[in-house]
């Protein structure tokens, strides 16, 4: 898409002086790269400032508190990792990203990292922090798709690159979507037509679901797409949605109208904690094992938190199952590395964010610049590239990564090979039958200036 | 779901729910009608409770020793708090007892996570709880049915001590009036020292019970915090029979309310809270001139 002329007639006479004077400022500092002007390119976001010393910055806000604080705390792992990679040129990132040499485009890459409490206005105080005083020239963050949009939008404003964190809704790619964001890792529409397939197949048709949905972007597109797809394709019946809020702590009240629904599927789209809490007490009311349940979106560590007794016989579908290792050469790397380096084997959350590291990394040494735009063209080739699970893609229209999205059965504890082996790969469901159309959540990325 | 099945299942879940909430906010309330103290750290004392019970059953597997460990623990806490922060607050305007609690709140909470992680953890209830129990109009978890009665012998044992003994008097009239219970030449700073104790234990015994019902995570008790608080409202600032009746209405506005939408379950509460304040604005057994 070229750029919108319009935007670049408006540059004023005071913005080419202060231009220029930068110029001439800029031409005496150590280290400053006459070159990175040469194409004419305006100041843009933190841009060029961000890139001018030897060292660029990364920001992300990661909840280390509240009901994400688990997942958070694991997916900043999978960011350290990758710019540890970045830095020292290791071969699992060459591998995804071949031009990094010990640093990306000759500087070394710094993480900077704060709490975000899975909240959107404390994300987005962070990032405007790092962007002030550290001019970072990515983001990234969020575990919960409110964060990832309010990201989104504030990506765009700041006219500074995003990836996003675990995020599950349609929106961060659909209505939400920006010029300046992008996302790896699966999401509500995905994974429901992943999951829709084998629940019919292992369970027939005209069901009776409840569901339990909390109350923001992530559930409710992720309970529309699933509920959709189960109605849609197998005469299935919803026959209550229980949405609770955030950081709920009781769902008596939740599953009491649950056992008087007549449901014989649980499925549960509550997140983190929420989900943590309400599958146990699912089991204290005696909903489980007496009804199924479906865990549509994976939450990383459920079944070390709630133990195998909830988990066994239970259908989820994921980004990623360490136990992928096994056929995938990078996956047995990365998963190699991260124990080697934290002591557990990595869950989907750190894959999620070292992937997406490995991707922008790609992106910024293939560009050959830091200039967002360059960054963004080069993304939107749509060019096939490296994945921990095999070749990837991210589609130009809405940046959204076509990847593999991976259906999961939980294991008996009597099956398990080790304390970590809760899963058990059932499928890995190819990317591009699993997308929507474009324009189908309204999409619109808006611009690059 | 409406019918009346349902209805009845929720208004027990409101009633289980209700005196737990009516143990927390009690402890609250004593504290805050006695000293002048809003403590924000009450959330805080909830978490430890369930914390110290959790070690001391991974160490003993008890339940007994949990509870007992839960609470003397967090009453141990609560002293030392007060001896060697709150009370050189008590003659410091509100908003500095807010921001100290609310500091000890970050202290305690980070102190936890740096210690145990996020991960949840859970404390088994005692073997005959397990399981459900089938009361004819619905199936209910056991030991949420037990955790009901125990929750209503701490809260006699509270009324008990309040009500029928010296002390519990004195921390009556501390709570009408302690600059006139200073002048009958009680020492009443030790008396905060020991309502503070009882406050802090409450809310580590309530912790330590609903440690099996919700299972640990450091910010467990932040949630609960803000239902403390609505609670208090409602019942009236310093009485303890208003955090029974606070606490009991709020679990059944938050129960029934979940049976029509379970969105506005919160929204419910804090429109009855707005509503106690508008007609009684000292809550429902509150009294004007108690701060």
């Amino acid at each position: 898409m070229p750029l919108d002329d319009k935007d670049t007639a408006n540059i004023s006479r005071r913005t080419v002086l202060h231009a220029g004077a930068a110029v001439l400022g800029g031409a005496f500092l150590p280290g400053f790269s006459v070159a990175a002007f040469a194409d004419d390119k305006p100041a843009i976001g933190t841009w060029p400032a961000g890139s001018a010393g030897d060292t660029v910055y990364i920001g992300a806000a990661v909840p280390l508190t509240g009901a994400y604080a688990l997942q958070g705390a694991d997916e900043l792992k999978g960011w350290q990792l990758a710019v540890e990679h970045i830095n020292n040129g290791h071969d699992l990132m060459k591998a995804m990203a071949p031009k990094v040499d010990k640093g990306l485009l000759g500087k070394k890459v710094e993480l900077l990292s704060a709490d975000s409490a899975a909240k959107p206005n404390q994300a987005v105080e962070v990032e405007q922090n790092y962007i002030n005083q550290n001019k970072i020239i990515l983001m990234t963050g969020s575990t919960s798709s409110a964060v990832a949009v309010a990201l989104n939008k504030f990506a765009q404003r700041e006219k500074v690159l995003y990836v996003a964190g675990i995020s599950g809704s349609n929106d961060t790619t659909g209505k939400d979507c920006v010029r300046y964001g992008f996302r790896q890792n699966l999401f509500g529409q995905t994974s429901a037509a992943a999951i829709g397939p084998v629940l019919l197949k292992q369970f027939g048709k005209n069901k009776k679901a409840a569901f339990m949905t909390p109350d923001y972007t992530y559930g409710h597109t992720v309970t529309k797409s699933v509920n959709d797809y189960l109605t849609s394709e197998g005469g299935w019946e919803m026959v209550t949605n229980q949405i609770s809020p955030l950081g709920t702590q009781d769902f008596s009240q939740y599953l009491t109208n649950i056992a008087n629904s007549g449901a014989e599927f649980l499925i549960n789209v509550n997140w983190g904690r929420d989900a943590v809490l309400s599958s146990q007490q699912a089991k204290q009311f005696g909903l489980l094992p007496n009804m199924k349940l479906v865990i549509p979106y994976q939450i990383p560590f459920l079944a070390k938190e709630v133990g195998p007794e909830i988990t066994e016989g239970v259908f989820a579908a994921t980004d990623f199952w360490w136990t992928q290792e096994d056929q995938y050469p990078l996956a047995k790397q990365f998963v190699e590395a991260f124990q080697a380096k934290f002591g557990y084997r990595p869950e989907w959350g750190a894959e999620n964010s070292y992937v997406s590291f490995a991707h922008w990394a790609r992106m910024v040494s293939e560009a050959g610049s830091f200039y967002p735009p360059d960054i963004i063209k080069q993304y939107e080739k749509g060019e096939t590239i490296p994945s921990l699970l095999g070749d990837v893609h991210y589609r130009p229209e809405d940046h959204q990564c076509i990847r593999p999205v991976v259906i999961v059965r939980g294991k008996a504890k009597k099956d398990m090979k080790n304390d970590e082996d809760f899963w058990e790969v059932l499928e890995v469901v190819p990317g591009e039958g699993l997308m929507q159309k474009p324009d189908a959540f309204g999409c619109q990325l808006g611009d690059y200036l | 779901m409406i019918n009346w099945a349902n209805f009845i299942s929720q208004c027990f879940n409101g009633l289980v729910l209700g005196a737990l909430l009516a143990l927390i906010s009690s402890g609250l309330t004593i504290i805050y009608g006695t000293l002048g103290v809003l403590n924000l750290a009450h959330g805080a004392m909830f978490m430890l409770g369930g914390y110290a019970g959790w070690l001391a059953y991974s160490y003993t597997g008890s339940y007994l020793a949990a509870v007992v460990a839960g609470s003397l623990f967090v009453m141990v806490v609560g002293v030392v708090m007060e001896r060697l922060i709150i009370r050189h607050f008590y003659t410091r305007p509100q908003e500095d007892q807010l921001l100290v609690t609310f500091g000890l709140v970050i202290v305690f909470v980070e102190a936890v996570r740096f210690f145990f992680g996020s991960m949840s953890q859970t404390l088994p209830p005692p073997a005959p709880l397990v399981g459900i129990t089938n009361l004819g109009f619905m199936i209910y978890p056991t030991y949420r049915l037990a955790l009901l009665g125990i929750v209503a012998v701490a809260l006699l044992v509270l009324y008990f001590v309040l009500y029928r003994t010296r002390i519990g008097m004195i921390v009556r009239a501390g709570i009408e009036d302690s600059g006139m219970v200073d002048s009958l030449g009680i020492d009443v700073y030790r008396i905060f020292m020991l309502v503070f104790g009882i406050g802090a234990m409450a809310a580590g015994f309530a912790g330590v019970v609903n440690a099996p019902v919700v299972s640990i995570a450091p910010d467990v008790g932040e949630a609960i915090l803000v239902q403390t608080f609505v609670v208090v409202v409602i019942g009236g600032v310093g009485s303890f029979p208003g955090a029974i009746i606070g606490g009991l209405i709020a679990g059944e506005i938050i129960s029934i309310t979940s049976m029509f939408n379970p969105g506005y379950s919160y929204i419910m509460l804090f429109v009855a809270m707005t509503l106690v304040l508008v007609i009684r604005p000292h809550g429902l057994l509150g009294q004007a001139g108690r701060e």
